[in-house]
Protein backbone atom coordinates (compact mmCIF):
# COMPACT_ATOMS: atom_id res chain seq x y z
CA UNK A 1 0.00 0.00 0.00
CA UNK A 2 1.19 3.39 -1.09
CA UNK A 3 1.49 6.06 1.47
CA UNK A 4 -0.20 8.70 0.15
CA UNK A 5 -1.34 12.61 1.48
CA UNK A 6 -4.39 13.80 -0.98
CA UNK A 7 -4.64 17.28 0.85
CA UNK A 8 -2.04 20.00 2.26
CA UNK A 9 -3.10 22.07 5.58
CA UNK A 10 -5.99 24.26 5.66
CA UNK A 11 -7.90 22.62 2.57
CA UNK A 12 -11.01 23.26 2.63
CA UNK A 13 -12.97 19.70 2.34
CA UNK A 14 -16.24 18.32 2.37
CA UNK A 15 -17.97 15.04 3.98
CA UNK A 16 -16.56 12.07 2.14
CA UNK A 17 -13.56 13.51 1.05
CA UNK A 18 -11.00 11.04 0.96
CA UNK A 19 -8.06 12.77 3.01
CA UNK A 20 -4.87 10.07 2.61
CA UNK A 21 -4.26 6.61 2.07
CA UNK A 22 -2.27 4.39 4.07
CA UNK A 23 -2.38 2.59 7.34
CA UNK A 24 0.74 4.85 8.12
CA UNK A 25 -1.80 7.79 8.85
CA UNK A 26 -4.38 8.53 11.60
CA UNK A 27 -7.67 9.89 11.59
CA UNK A 28 -7.92 13.00 14.60
CA UNK A 29 -11.49 14.62 15.02
CA UNK A 30 -14.26 14.49 12.58
CA UNK A 31 -12.37 12.66 10.35
CA UNK A 32 -12.93 8.21 9.98
CA UNK A 33 -11.03 5.53 8.44
CA UNK A 34 -12.56 3.15 5.67
CA UNK A 35 -10.18 0.31 5.12
CA UNK A 36 -7.15 2.00 3.93
CA UNK A 37 -8.11 5.38 3.73
CA UNK A 38 -8.87 8.74 6.08
CA UNK A 39 -12.27 10.68 4.82
CA UNK A 40 -13.29 13.70 6.19
CA UNK A 41 -16.95 13.88 8.23
CA UNK A 42 -17.68 17.34 7.94
CA UNK A 43 -17.17 20.43 5.94
CA UNK A 44 -14.06 21.85 7.81
CA UNK A 45 -10.46 22.42 7.13
CA UNK A 46 -7.92 19.69 7.38
CA UNK A 47 -5.86 20.23 10.10
CA UNK A 48 -2.59 17.71 9.90
CA UNK A 49 -0.57 17.11 13.11
CA UNK A 50 2.13 14.38 12.72
CA UNK A 51 0.04 11.39 11.30
CA UNK A 52 -2.78 12.24 12.53
CA UNK A 53 -5.47 14.22 10.38
CA UNK A 54 -8.21 16.14 11.62
CA UNK A 55 -10.98 18.48 10.42
CA UNK A 56 -12.12 22.04 12.05
CA UNK A 57 -15.79 22.54 11.56
CA UNK A 58 -16.52 25.88 9.91
CA UNK A 59 -20.54 25.43 10.96
CA UNK A 60 -22.59 23.57 13.26
CA UNK A 61 -24.68 23.43 15.98
CA UNK A 62 -22.78 23.38 19.82
CA UNK A 63 -22.83 20.47 21.22
CA UNK A 64 -22.47 20.52 25.21
CA UNK A 65 -19.51 19.14 26.92
CA UNK A 66 -18.03 18.88 31.29
CA UNK A 67 -16.23 21.87 32.05
CA UNK A 68 -17.69 24.16 28.98
CA UNK A 69 -18.21 27.76 30.18
CA UNK A 70 -21.58 28.83 28.69
CA UNK A 71 -23.97 31.88 28.35
CA UNK A 72 -27.51 30.89 29.07
CA UNK A 73 -31.41 32.55 29.39
CA UNK A 74 -33.47 31.36 32.17
CA UNK A 75 -36.14 29.87 30.50
CA UNK A 76 -38.41 28.60 33.42
CA UNK A 77 -38.24 28.22 37.06
CA UNK A 78 -38.92 24.98 38.96
CA UNK A 79 -39.54 23.77 42.49
CA UNK A 80 -35.88 23.97 43.24
CA UNK A 81 -34.16 25.61 40.30
CA UNK A 82 -34.07 27.02 36.77
CA UNK A 83 -34.37 25.51 33.50
CA UNK A 84 -31.49 27.28 31.43
CA UNK A 85 -31.43 27.93 27.32
CA UNK A 86 -27.94 26.97 26.74
CA UNK A 87 -28.26 27.42 22.69
CA UNK A 88 -27.77 24.01 22.40
CA UNK A 89 -30.03 20.70 21.48
CA UNK A 90 -30.81 19.55 25.14
CA UNK A 91 -32.19 21.26 28.12
CA UNK A 92 -29.86 22.46 30.36
CA UNK A 93 -30.86 23.09 34.47
CA UNK A 94 -29.09 25.08 37.51
CA UNK A 95 -30.14 23.57 40.45
CA UNK A 96 -30.75 25.90 43.72
CA UNK A 97 -27.62 24.63 45.08
CA UNK A 98 -25.06 25.13 42.24
CA UNK A 99 -26.77 28.90 42.11
CA UNK A 100 -25.16 30.52 45.05
CA UNK A 101 -23.37 29.66 48.29
CA UNK A 102 -25.81 30.85 50.30
CA UNK A 103 -28.68 28.27 52.13
CA UNK A 104 -32.03 28.96 50.13
CA UNK A 105 -35.17 27.42 52.10
CA UNK A 106 -36.85 26.86 48.68
CA UNK A 107 -40.01 26.42 51.12
CA UNK A 108 -39.76 30.09 51.94
CA UNK A 109 -38.29 31.88 48.94
CA UNK A 110 -39.55 32.88 45.55
CA UNK A 111 -36.99 31.92 43.20
CA UNK A 112 -37.67 34.45 40.34
CA UNK A 113 -36.08 36.86 43.01
CA UNK A 114 -33.01 35.99 42.21
CA UNK A 115 -32.71 34.83 38.55
CA UNK A 116 -36.09 35.61 36.57
CA UNK A 117 -37.54 34.01 33.55
CA UNK A 118 -35.31 35.94 30.49
CA UNK A 119 -32.44 36.91 32.94
CA UNK A 120 -28.67 35.74 31.10
CA UNK A 121 -26.62 33.68 32.93
CA UNK A 122 -22.65 32.76 32.72
CA UNK A 123 -22.33 29.31 33.99
CA UNK A 124 -20.29 26.24 33.70
CA UNK A 125 -21.42 23.00 32.54
CA UNK A 126 -20.54 20.39 35.56
CA UNK A 127 -21.89 17.50 34.09
CA UNK A 128 -23.53 16.04 30.84
CA UNK A 129 -25.53 12.86 31.38
CA UNK A 130 -25.32 9.89 29.32
CA UNK A 131 -28.86 10.67 27.99
CA UNK A 132 -27.66 14.17 27.21
CA UNK A 133 -29.35 15.95 30.55
CA UNK A 134 -27.39 19.03 30.82
CA UNK A 135 -26.48 20.30 34.79
CA UNK A 136 -24.72 23.80 35.01
CA UNK A 137 -23.06 25.54 38.05
CA UNK A 138 -22.58 29.46 38.80
CA UNK A 139 -21.18 29.02 42.78
CA UNK A 140 -17.65 29.70 42.62
CA UNK A 141 -16.30 33.28 40.57
CA UNK A 142 -16.64 34.45 37.82
CA UNK A 143 -19.72 32.77 36.98
CA UNK A 144 -22.85 34.65 38.05
CA UNK A 145 -25.77 36.95 36.54
CA UNK A 146 -25.60 39.29 33.70
CA UNK A 147 -27.04 42.73 33.87
CA UNK A 148 -26.55 45.52 31.68
CA UNK A 149 -24.48 44.83 28.52
CA UNK A 150 -25.41 43.86 25.36
CA UNK A 151 -25.07 40.04 24.12
CA UNK A 152 -24.80 38.97 20.99
CA UNK A 153 -24.63 35.41 19.22
CA UNK A 154 -22.36 33.60 17.08
CA UNK A 155 -21.47 30.13 15.74
CA UNK A 156 -19.72 28.47 18.17
CA UNK A 157 -17.25 26.99 16.19
CA UNK A 158 -15.50 30.27 15.45
CA UNK A 159 -15.33 30.81 19.29
CA UNK A 160 -11.40 29.49 19.42
CA UNK A 161 -10.91 32.03 16.84
CA UNK A 162 -12.75 35.03 19.06
CA UNK A 163 -10.02 33.83 22.08
CA UNK A 164 -7.17 33.53 20.09
CA UNK A 165 -4.29 31.89 20.56
CA UNK A 166 -3.83 32.66 24.58
CA UNK A 167 -6.39 34.98 24.59
CA UNK A 168 -4.78 37.50 22.23
CA UNK A 169 -7.71 38.57 20.25
CA UNK A 170 -10.43 38.63 22.97
CA UNK A 171 -7.54 40.20 25.34
CA UNK A 172 -6.85 42.83 21.76
CA UNK A 173 -10.78 43.47 21.92
CA UNK A 174 -10.86 44.58 25.66
CA UNK A 175 -7.89 46.52 25.70
CA UNK A 176 -9.00 48.76 22.74
CA UNK A 177 -12.49 49.35 23.38
CA UNK A 178 -11.97 49.44 27.39
CA UNK A 179 -15.57 46.93 27.71
CA UNK A 180 -15.71 43.78 29.70
CA UNK A 181 -15.95 40.86 27.33
CA UNK A 182 -17.33 37.42 28.28
CA UNK A 183 -17.54 34.58 25.80
CA UNK A 184 -19.43 31.37 26.29
CA UNK A 185 -18.63 28.21 24.65
CA UNK A 186 -21.98 27.98 22.93
CA UNK A 187 -21.34 30.74 20.82
CA UNK A 188 -23.13 33.83 23.40
CA UNK A 189 -21.03 36.93 24.18
CA UNK A 190 -21.59 39.16 26.64
CA UNK A 191 -20.00 42.86 26.40
CA UNK A 192 -20.43 45.58 28.67
CA UNK A 193 -19.21 49.16 28.73
CA UNK A 194 -19.39 52.36 26.55
CA UNK A 195 -22.32 51.83 24.40
CA UNK A 196 -20.19 53.33 21.73
CA UNK A 197 -17.50 51.08 22.18
CA UNK A 198 -19.90 48.17 22.54
CA UNK A 199 -20.98 48.69 19.16
CA UNK A 200 -17.56 49.27 17.89
CA UNK A 201 -16.67 45.65 19.44
CA UNK A 202 -19.81 44.25 18.22
CA UNK A 203 -18.74 45.33 15.24
CA UNK A 204 -15.25 43.58 15.33
CA UNK A 205 -16.67 40.34 16.46
CA UNK A 206 -19.09 39.72 13.51
CA UNK A 207 -16.18 40.85 11.23
CA UNK A 208 -14.34 37.43 12.96
CA UNK A 209 -17.09 35.64 12.64
CA UNK A 210 -17.48 36.17 9.10
CA UNK A 211 -13.62 35.67 8.26
CA UNK A 212 -12.38 33.38 10.90
CA UNK A 213 -11.18 30.86 8.70
CA UNK A 214 -8.89 33.41 6.92
CA UNK A 215 -5.37 34.24 7.70
CA UNK A 216 -4.11 37.40 9.53
CA UNK A 217 -7.76 38.36 10.69
CA UNK A 218 -5.77 39.58 14.22
CA UNK A 219 -3.98 42.42 12.39
CA UNK A 220 -7.29 43.48 10.20
CA UNK A 221 -9.07 43.54 13.07
CA UNK A 222 -6.45 45.37 14.60
CA UNK A 223 -6.09 47.91 11.82
CA UNK A 224 -10.42 48.11 11.97
CA UNK A 225 -10.38 48.96 15.67
CA UNK A 226 -7.28 51.36 15.49
CA UNK A 227 -9.08 52.93 12.77
CA UNK A 228 -12.59 53.37 14.70
CA UNK A 229 -10.40 54.55 17.91
CA UNK A 230 -8.86 57.23 15.58
CA UNK A 231 -12.11 58.54 14.19
CA UNK A 232 -13.76 59.24 17.20
CA UNK A 233 -10.90 61.21 18.64
CA UNK A 234 -10.52 63.38 16.05
CA UNK A 235 -14.14 63.85 16.31
CA UNK A 236 -14.45 64.43 19.56
CA UNK A 237 -11.53 67.15 19.24
CA UNK A 238 -12.64 69.04 16.71
CA UNK A 239 -16.16 69.67 18.37
CA UNK A 240 -14.18 71.14 21.54
CA UNK B 1 -54.17 7.99 -27.96
CA UNK B 2 -52.85 11.01 -28.09
CA UNK B 3 -52.98 13.47 -25.72
CA UNK B 4 -53.46 17.05 -25.42
CA UNK B 5 -50.52 19.15 -25.60
CA UNK B 6 -48.12 15.53 -26.20
CA UNK B 7 -45.46 16.69 -28.96
CA UNK B 8 -45.67 13.74 -31.45
CA UNK B 9 -41.86 12.51 -31.07
CA UNK B 10 -39.78 12.85 -27.93
CA UNK B 11 -36.28 12.24 -29.95
CA UNK B 12 -36.14 13.56 -33.57
CA UNK B 13 -32.86 12.91 -35.61
CA UNK B 14 -31.08 11.36 -32.75
CA UNK B 15 -31.41 14.54 -30.24
CA UNK B 16 -34.00 14.94 -27.40
CA UNK B 17 -36.78 17.74 -27.95
CA UNK B 18 -34.41 20.32 -25.92
CA UNK B 19 -31.42 19.67 -28.05
CA UNK B 20 -30.05 17.27 -25.51
CA UNK B 21 -27.94 14.25 -26.70
CA UNK B 22 -29.43 10.69 -24.48
CA UNK B 23 -26.98 10.90 -21.44
CA UNK B 24 -26.34 14.65 -21.20
CA UNK B 25 -27.84 16.44 -18.17
CA UNK B 26 -29.29 19.65 -17.82
CA UNK B 27 -27.24 22.36 -16.42
CA UNK B 28 -26.92 22.17 -12.62
CA UNK B 29 -25.92 25.31 -11.10
CA UNK B 30 -25.68 24.85 -7.02
CA UNK B 31 -24.99 27.53 -4.41
CA UNK B 32 -24.56 26.96 -0.54
CA UNK B 33 -25.92 29.28 2.09
CA UNK B 34 -28.28 31.14 0.46
CA UNK B 35 -30.46 31.49 4.10
CA UNK B 36 -28.53 33.39 6.80
CA UNK B 37 -31.59 32.19 9.70
CA UNK B 38 -31.19 28.39 8.90
CA UNK B 39 -28.08 26.45 9.87
CA UNK B 40 -27.21 24.87 6.80
CA UNK B 41 -28.81 25.76 3.10
CA UNK B 42 -28.72 25.32 -0.72
CA UNK B 43 -30.16 26.41 -3.59
CA UNK B 44 -30.30 24.62 -6.90
CA UNK B 45 -31.37 24.88 -10.29
CA UNK B 46 -30.99 21.57 -13.02
CA UNK B 47 -32.57 23.19 -16.04
CA UNK B 48 -35.82 24.91 -15.27
CA UNK B 49 -36.17 23.18 -12.44
CA UNK B 50 -35.30 25.57 -9.23
CA UNK B 51 -35.02 24.59 -5.36
CA UNK B 52 -34.09 25.96 -2.15
CA UNK B 53 -33.16 23.59 0.87
CA UNK B 54 -32.81 24.50 4.46
CA UNK B 55 -31.37 22.49 7.26
CA UNK B 56 -31.98 23.38 10.90
CA UNK B 57 -30.96 21.54 13.75
CA UNK B 58 -30.08 19.33 15.16
CA UNK B 59 -32.13 20.27 17.78
CA UNK B 60 -35.03 19.48 20.19
CA UNK B 61 -37.36 16.99 18.90
CA UNK B 62 -41.22 17.89 18.51
CA UNK B 63 -43.45 15.88 19.20
CA UNK B 64 -41.26 14.54 21.79
CA UNK B 65 -41.87 11.15 22.09
CA UNK B 66 -40.54 10.58 18.66
CA UNK B 67 -37.36 11.76 19.81
CA UNK B 68 -34.69 8.17 19.75
CA UNK B 69 -31.95 8.17 23.12
CA UNK B 70 -29.23 6.53 20.94
CA UNK B 71 -29.45 8.15 18.08
CA UNK B 72 -30.90 11.36 16.12
CA UNK B 73 -33.59 11.31 13.45
CA UNK B 74 -33.73 13.37 9.79
CA UNK B 75 -36.96 15.02 9.12
CA UNK B 76 -37.83 16.28 5.59
CA UNK B 77 -40.51 17.90 4.51
CA UNK B 78 -40.95 18.67 -0.11
CA UNK B 79 -43.06 21.41 -0.77
CA UNK B 80 -44.23 22.74 -3.64
CA UNK B 81 -44.78 26.50 -4.45
CA UNK B 82 -48.18 26.86 -5.74
CA UNK B 83 -46.65 28.51 -8.59
CA UNK B 84 -44.06 26.11 -9.70
CA UNK B 85 -46.07 24.82 -12.26
CA UNK B 86 -47.62 25.98 -15.34
CA UNK B 87 -51.28 25.90 -13.80
CA UNK B 88 -51.28 26.88 -10.63
CA UNK B 89 -50.91 24.00 -7.95
CA UNK B 90 -53.01 23.74 -4.69
CA UNK B 91 -50.85 24.48 -1.89
CA UNK B 92 -50.30 22.16 1.50
CA UNK B 93 -49.37 18.22 1.85
CA UNK B 94 -50.86 16.04 -0.84
CA UNK B 95 -50.14 12.65 -1.62
CA UNK B 96 -47.20 13.24 -3.57
CA UNK B 97 -45.42 15.36 -1.56
CA UNK B 98 -45.71 12.98 1.44
CA UNK B 99 -44.26 10.57 -0.31
CA UNK B 100 -41.40 12.22 -1.50
CA UNK B 101 -40.68 13.97 2.04
CA UNK B 102 -40.35 10.25 3.21
CA UNK B 103 -38.32 8.99 0.04
CA UNK B 104 -35.91 11.90 0.73
CA UNK B 105 -35.64 11.24 4.32
CA UNK B 106 -34.67 7.63 3.50
CA UNK B 107 -32.05 8.67 0.91
CA UNK B 108 -30.59 10.75 3.14
CA UNK B 109 -30.48 8.86 6.46
CA UNK B 110 -27.57 6.48 5.75
CA UNK B 111 -24.92 9.04 5.05
CA UNK B 112 -26.03 11.25 8.53
CA UNK B 113 -24.04 9.87 11.45
CA UNK B 114 -27.18 10.12 13.54
CA UNK B 115 -25.62 8.93 16.37
CA UNK B 116 -23.52 11.55 17.34
CA UNK B 117 -27.21 13.42 17.84
CA UNK B 118 -28.92 11.61 20.25
CA UNK B 119 -32.05 12.82 21.07
CA UNK B 120 -32.35 15.69 18.63
CA UNK B 121 -33.79 15.70 15.31
CA UNK B 122 -32.59 17.29 11.83
CA UNK B 123 -35.02 19.64 9.87
CA UNK B 124 -34.45 19.59 6.07
CA UNK B 125 -37.31 21.65 4.47
CA UNK B 126 -37.31 21.53 0.77
CA UNK B 127 -39.34 23.87 -1.42
CA UNK B 128 -39.67 23.54 -5.26
CA UNK B 129 -40.21 27.31 -6.83
CA UNK B 130 -39.84 25.99 -10.62
CA UNK B 131 -40.90 22.47 -11.41
CA UNK B 132 -40.16 21.02 -14.95
CA UNK B 133 -39.77 17.16 -13.69
CA UNK B 134 -36.85 16.14 -11.76
CA UNK B 135 -37.75 17.85 -8.73
CA UNK B 136 -37.13 14.59 -6.29
CA UNK B 137 -33.86 14.47 -7.71
CA UNK B 138 -32.68 18.43 -7.47
CA UNK B 139 -34.58 18.15 -4.09
CA UNK B 140 -32.26 15.58 -2.78
CA UNK B 141 -28.91 17.02 -4.45
CA UNK B 142 -29.98 20.73 -2.37
CA UNK B 143 -30.61 18.61 0.64
CA UNK B 144 -27.36 17.16 0.94
CA UNK B 145 -25.57 20.09 0.73
CA UNK B 146 -27.59 21.94 2.93
CA UNK B 147 -26.82 19.49 5.18
CA UNK B 148 -23.13 19.85 4.71
CA UNK B 149 -23.23 23.57 5.44
CA UNK B 150 -25.13 22.78 8.36
CA UNK B 151 -21.97 21.17 9.54
CA UNK B 152 -24.29 18.08 9.86
CA UNK B 153 -21.35 15.45 10.42
CA UNK B 154 -21.58 12.86 7.34
CA UNK B 155 -19.76 10.04 5.62
CA UNK B 156 -20.35 11.37 2.08
CA UNK B 157 -22.30 13.17 0.17
CA UNK B 158 -26.10 12.12 -1.45
CA UNK B 159 -26.08 12.76 -5.81
CA UNK B 160 -29.06 12.19 -7.34
CA UNK B 161 -30.88 11.97 -10.84
CA UNK B 162 -33.16 10.37 -13.04
CA UNK B 163 -32.87 8.01 -16.15
CA UNK B 164 -35.48 6.97 -18.60
CA UNK B 165 -36.79 5.96 -21.42
CA UNK B 166 -38.72 7.54 -24.24
CA UNK B 167 -39.26 6.59 -28.17
CA UNK B 168 -37.49 3.89 -27.17
CA UNK B 169 -34.66 5.21 -26.69
CA UNK B 170 -32.51 5.11 -22.63
CA UNK B 171 -32.32 8.46 -21.64
CA UNK B 172 -30.90 10.75 -18.83
CA UNK B 173 -32.14 13.83 -16.78
CA UNK B 174 -35.92 13.75 -17.94
CA UNK B 175 -37.40 17.66 -18.63
CA UNK B 176 -41.34 17.61 -18.55
CA UNK B 177 -42.29 15.83 -22.00
CA UNK B 178 -40.34 13.13 -21.77
CA UNK B 179 -41.65 12.57 -17.85
CA UNK B 180 -44.97 12.75 -19.00
CA UNK B 181 -45.39 11.33 -22.18
CA UNK B 182 -42.02 9.15 -21.92
CA UNK B 183 -42.26 5.33 -21.25
CA UNK B 184 -40.39 4.90 -17.85
CA UNK B 185 -38.58 7.46 -15.41
CA UNK B 186 -36.00 5.99 -12.59
CA UNK B 187 -35.59 8.41 -9.79
CA UNK B 188 -31.66 7.21 -7.84
CA UNK B 189 -30.06 8.70 -5.36
CA UNK B 190 -26.09 7.38 -5.36
CA UNK B 191 -23.46 7.84 -2.63
CA UNK B 192 -20.53 8.67 -4.55
CA UNK B 193 -17.97 7.77 -2.18
CA UNK B 194 -18.82 4.16 -1.71
CA UNK B 195 -21.21 3.95 -4.46
CA UNK B 196 -24.09 2.67 -2.73
CA UNK B 197 -27.60 3.25 -3.67
CA UNK B 198 -30.01 4.66 -1.39
CA UNK B 199 -32.66 5.47 -3.83
CA UNK B 200 -34.09 4.46 -6.43
CA UNK B 201 -38.08 4.25 -7.68
CA UNK B 202 -39.61 3.24 -10.83
CA UNK B 203 -42.40 4.65 -12.98
CA UNK B 204 -43.44 2.69 -16.21
CA UNK B 205 -41.61 -0.56 -17.43
CA UNK B 206 -37.87 -1.15 -18.40
CA UNK B 207 -36.14 -4.53 -18.90
CA UNK B 208 -33.21 -5.47 -16.46
CA UNK B 209 -30.32 -5.11 -19.26
CA UNK B 210 -32.19 -1.42 -19.48
CA UNK B 211 -32.04 -0.84 -15.97
CA UNK B 212 -28.46 -1.85 -15.90
CA UNK B 213 -27.48 0.74 -19.07
CA UNK B 214 -28.93 3.46 -17.07
CA UNK B 215 -27.31 2.55 -13.77
CA UNK B 216 -24.53 3.18 -15.82
CA UNK B 217 -25.06 6.44 -17.09
CA UNK B 218 -26.63 7.69 -13.66
CA UNK B 219 -23.32 6.52 -12.00
CA UNK B 220 -21.10 8.86 -14.63
CA UNK B 221 -23.48 11.36 -14.34
CA UNK B 222 -23.79 11.46 -10.15
CA UNK B 223 -19.82 11.62 -10.49
CA UNK B 224 -20.46 15.02 -12.25
CA UNK B 225 -23.03 16.46 -9.70
CA UNK B 226 -20.39 14.78 -6.88
CA UNK B 227 -17.99 17.44 -8.40
CA UNK B 228 -20.38 20.28 -8.41
CA UNK B 229 -22.01 19.83 -4.92
CA UNK B 230 -17.51 19.98 -3.98
CA UNK B 231 -17.37 23.28 -5.82
CA UNK B 232 -20.49 24.71 -3.61
CA UNK B 233 -19.39 24.22 -1.04
CA UNK B 234 -15.70 25.21 -1.34
CA UNK B 235 -17.19 28.45 -2.51
CA UNK B 236 -18.73 29.58 0.07
CA UNK B 237 -15.95 28.82 2.64
CA UNK B 238 -13.51 30.43 -0.57
CA UNK B 239 -10.94 33.24 0.18
CA UNK B 240 -12.07 36.36 -1.31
Amino acid sequence: MVEKLLVENKNIVVPGEVLAEGMNFLPGKRAFREKEKICASILGLVNINGRVISVIPLSGAYMPNKDDVVIGQIEDVGFSGWHVNIFCPYPADLNVAEATRKYLDTNKTELTRFLDIGEYIFAKVIKVSSSKFVILTMKDRPYRKLKEGTIIKICSTKIPRLIGKKGSMVNMLKQSSGCEILIGQNGLVWISGDPEKEQMVVRAISKIEEEAHREGLTDRIKTMLGGENGKKRTARETNS
Amino acid sequence: MVKKGQPEKLIVKGKRLDGRGFDQMRDVSIKAGVIPEAEGSAELSLGETKVIAAVYGPREVIPKHLANPEKGIIKCVYTMASFATPDRNRPGPSRRSVEISKVMAEALTPVVNLEKYPKTSIDVFVEVTNANAGTRTAAINAASVALADAGIEMNDLVTSIAGGKADGQLILDLFNPEDNYGEADLPIAYLPRTGEVSLLQMDGELTPAEIEKLLKMIKKACEELYKKQKNALRERYKLK
